[in-house]
């Protein structure tokens, strides 16, 4: 055990954890941040999607050790002052989701792609979310709020 | 084999709520009870195996003094919306704002009795039940409100949450009405429901419910679940099937501070204070298992399922093989499909806490009242000792009747003194839950030199009967379903045997064209005259522009139909395969789809995309590979899903029928998929596929290799 201070959304958190305990499991079990989500714990689904100083990673194949003085970002810290991200806002809208469970890892994912390509073609979509998975298939659909979120992004002309 | 499949709901037990308990929670207000119509009673007599559900009404509607109106269910929230359009067909027949309406659902304390989430129930029983419930609501606080007025119940005016004098002059809401009456009313009778033409609340696409919580990562799903004093299990499981536990040591185990063991028979788990410390302590318990030996493999799936099964009935076995037609053709195919898993994204998870001689578990689960029957046997407690809740959860498709995880964690809690949250592991969610049967089919038919049918056989080992009756016009079809002694843990799946059955009688159709020389959607026509299945057969053959183009060996075409549970149709697939790898890909996919009046267009769009992206994987490359009483790939590297790149282009048409009732139709939009795939797969290459997976990234042993991946 170790005590260290990390920097989530914007914040400095206190914890104590094992060095190579999984980031994921820092998070849920440790500081209660549960929108982060376990789906297999080996990398292959992006439940547990974060962005580590606004890249994307798999926080369950992140040791908590690599990430203290990175910043973190849960999705927790994607609404500023009540008001939803482009890209949360883009999955309401476009009803993007069943069960939900997947969401986090993808809205996270969705988040680091429109930061890398602002505006990307279908194709570019598919590639960059192909390694999260959402089993009640509705990929169409989170496409087509990963599209909207690049045009609402466009229109308003920020971030 | 619907006792098997949907899982043991068959103990069936009557909730007592208590009215004193009820009104303490929820304060005053208007409680509307009602004794069961009989209609109700018969129809939810189905599906449940001949029991009878509780005599009383098991739907509560309550009318706060502050406007807002709870409504009780058992059944749960997976995805499929139901908590959206159930609301929304509650505030139809009250004529209250839609927004005023929580449902509280999945919480054996506080909701009537319920089976459970399966079986597509919840829109045809559950929702006439609500909306029965919510005009009797409306009557009585009529009945108040004409009281108080002194005016005619029939000349008062009913609309967005209030009742008025017919002048306009004097008008109350709903809870300025109910307010401090505590009033106990009991309707029994026929109550007329809003016909679905005149919904406005009902049958529009309104959006989920709580929506924002899921962007925000604020909804709390059963692994979610955090209790003061939380300690976190880990259970150490056997490296197999069928396995005894030789020897245990635990000495390293217990020198860590804080664990707790628990063993108890072939049980072995931990609580400690973290997640990090219960696993280490977990790996560190020496358990020596022995697996039984000589357990079947996929290579022998299908021979196994045949000689273990016991056989059909002897009318239905006498009858066979004995009509020939007098010219044209008799077919006999074989068509096998695998196990594979409902690799749900939230893999089983229980909090519990013992306090006061009461359990409470929080879980995700589709029986919320099964698990609490399982942990009332499983700690030999009285029904009130136990309370089951189920916030909405990570998906279940079919995959969530078992409360494995919830008697787990509150064996731990027991132990432990204090509540204890258990996770599955993705390999124990593949492991041991449950998977969705392996099917065999064996399927004869003869058809006139017209392309007639004029006989039909169709038996099914191991999945199960569910849309195994043909919808084609043919006399004496034999469809005999016959139970097989399964090598694998198997349950419920979204469409039961439908899926299989589909794609054995949908591709044998094709077959059967092919041999009548025949376009496979004219066969089709001309061997149907059910109204609703030829109504989306035509929509989605419309939509697809069917005949337009031909198949080439880059490029294939199929169509498949079907309905089961109330639910009619139709499947157009296109497939591009790449003639040099033989990489199959589905490039668009056509479904036309009616279940009667539809409740919410855009739950219904949402599901059937869903059902047919999820159909595709086990269509093309989803298949649990297994021997010696282990599964070979339980893990998402070894066992492929579908990803974005796999989706299709998907159209859809619904066709919504107002005049009749609405049917559940979280389910069969599965059961198109593969076959018109398969169809689509031969029309371009020529080669019949009868097996799914269709195209496996990796053989499975057993199945013929089609030379096709995915």
């Amino acid at each position: 055990m170790a005590t260290r201070t990390l920097s989530i959304n914007g914040r400095a958190v206190r914890v104590d954890a094992p060095d190579d305990e999984t980031l994921l499991s820092v998070l849920r079990n440790r500081l209660n941040l549960t929108g982060t989500k376990y789906g297999c714990g080996e990398g292959e689904c992006g439940a547990c999607t974060i962005l580590l100083d606004g890249k994307s990673v798999r926080s369950c194949q992140t040791i908590v050790s690599e990430a203290a003085g990175a910043k973190i970002t849960t999705i927790e810290g994607l609404e500023q002052n009540g008001r939803l991200s482009a890209v949360q806002q883009a999955f309401l809208d476009e009803g993007a989701f069943q069960c939900g469970y997947c969401t986090s890892g993808m809205i996270m994912q969705a988040t680091d792609l429109l930061q890398r390509q602002p505006q990307p073609t279908e194709a570019q979509i598919v590639t960059g979310m192909n390694g999260n998975l959402c089993r009640c298939g509705t990929y169409p659909r989170i496409v087509a709020a990963v599209q909207r979120a690049a045009h609402s992004v466009q229109k308003a002309g920020v971030r | 084999m619907n006792s098997l499949l949907e899982s043991s709901a068959n103990k069936l037990r009557h909730f007592e709520l208590d009215r004193r308990t009820f009104l303490r929670l929820f304060g005053g207000g208007v409680l509307v009870c009602m004794t069961e119509s009989s209609a109700f009673a018969q129809e939810s007599g189905r599906g449940f195996g001949g029991h009878e559900l509780p005599k009383e009404i098991s739907a509560w509607i309550h009318v706060g003094a502050d406007d807002k109106v709870t409504v009780f269910t058992g059944k749960v929230e997976c995805g499929q919306n139901i908590r959206t359009s159930l609301a929304q067909q509650v505030a139809e027949e009250l004529r209250a704002p839609f927004d005023c309406i929580t449902m509280v659902m999945g919480d054996t304390d506080l909701v009537p009795w319920d089976a459970g989430t399966f079986g597509s129930m919840s829109t045809p029983q559950m929702g006439p039940r609500l909306r029965t419930m919510a005009a009797a609501a409306r009557q009585s606080l009529v009945q108040i409100a004409a009281k108080r007025t002194g005016c005619d119940p029939t000349s008062l005016k009913v609309g967005n949450g209030r009742i008025s004098s017919p002048d306009g002059k004097q008008s109350f809401s709903y809870g300025q009405l109910s307010h401090g009456e505590k009033l106990v009313t009991t309707v029994s009778g026929a109550i007329a429901l809003m016909p679905a033409t005149d919904w406005k609340v009902a049958g529009t696409a309104l959006p989920k419910v709580n929506g924002r919580d899921f962007v925000t990562g604020k909804h709390q799903y059963p692994s979610d679940i955090s209790l003061p004093g939380m300690m976190f299990g880990k259970i150490v499981r056997a490296p197999g099937y069928n396995a005894a536990l030789e020897s245990v040591d635990t000495s390293d185990a217990e020198k860590i501070p804080g664990v707790k063991i628990v063993r108890d028979g072939d049980f072995i788990g931990v609580a400690a204070p973290d997640a990090w410390t219960a696993e280490q302590a977990a790996g560190k318990i020496q358990a020596k298992w022995n697996v039984a030996p000589g357990q079947p493999s996929n290579r022998i799936l299908f021979e196994w399922l045949k000689t273990t099964s016991t056989p059909p009935r002897a009318e239905s076995a006498a009858a066979t093989s004995t009509q020939s037609p007098e010219s044209g053709a008799t077919l006999e195919r074989r068509y096998t499909v695998q196990y594979i898993a409902h690799a749900p994204l939230e893999p089983r998870a229980a909090v519990a806490q013992w306090e006061n001689g009461k359990l409470t578990v929080w879980t995700g689960t589709q029986r919320p009242f099964g698990v609490k029957d399982e942990l009332v046997s499983a700690f030999h407690l009285a029904p009130d000792q136990v309370r089951v809740i189920q916030p909405d959860m990570g998906s279940g498709y079919g995959g969530k009747h078992s409360g494995e995880a919830a008697i787990e964690a509150a064996r731990l809690a027991k132990t432990a003194g204090k509540p204890v949250r258990l996770v599955w592991t993705r390999e124990e969610e593949f492991t041991w839950a449950y998977l969705r049967p392996a099917a065999l089919m064996e399927l004869k038919a003869g058809i006139g030199p017209d392309g007639t049918l004029l006989s039909w056989e169709h038996h099914t080992y191991n999945a199960g009967n569910p849309g195994i009756a043909t919808p084609y016009r043919v006399s004496s079809p034999l469809t005999p379903a016959s139970s097989s002694k399964s090598p694998l843990p198997q349950g419920s799946y979204r469409g039961l045997a439908s899926t299989a059955n589909h794609f054995a009688r949908e591709s044998f159709m094709d077959e059967l064209a092919h041999e009548a020389r025949m376009d496979p959607l004219a066969f089709r026509r001309k061997n149907l005259s059910n109204e609703r299945l030829l109504a989306v057969l035509n929509a989605a053959a419309e939509r697809f522009n069917w005949g337009a183009a031909h198949s080439t060996p880059a490029r294939g075409f199929g169509i498949a139909c079907g309905t089961d549970k109330g639910d009619y149709v139709a499947t157009c697939a296109e497939v591009a395969i790449d003639p040099a790898t033989k990489k199959v890909r589905v490039v668009r996919v056509v479904q036309a789809w009616e279940s009667g009046a539809i409740v919410n267009p855009d739950g219904l769009r949402n599901q059937t995309m869903g059902a047919i992206v999820q159909g595709l994987g086990g269509a093309l490359f989803e298949a649990i590979r297994f021997g010696n009483g282990k599964l070979e790939n339980p893990h998402f590297a070894s066992y492929r899903l579908p990803r974005f790149a796999d989706a299709p282009k998907i159209e859809l048409v619904l066709l919504d029928r107002k005049e009749l009732p609405s049917a559940g139709a979280g389910e069969i939009g599965i059961v198109g998929v593969a076959p018109a795939i398969g169809n689509a797969i031969f029309a371009a290459t020529g080669v019949r596929v009868r097996n799914m997976p269709m195209a496996p990234d990796q053989a499975v042993p057993g199945i013929e290799p089609s030379m096709l991946h995915a």
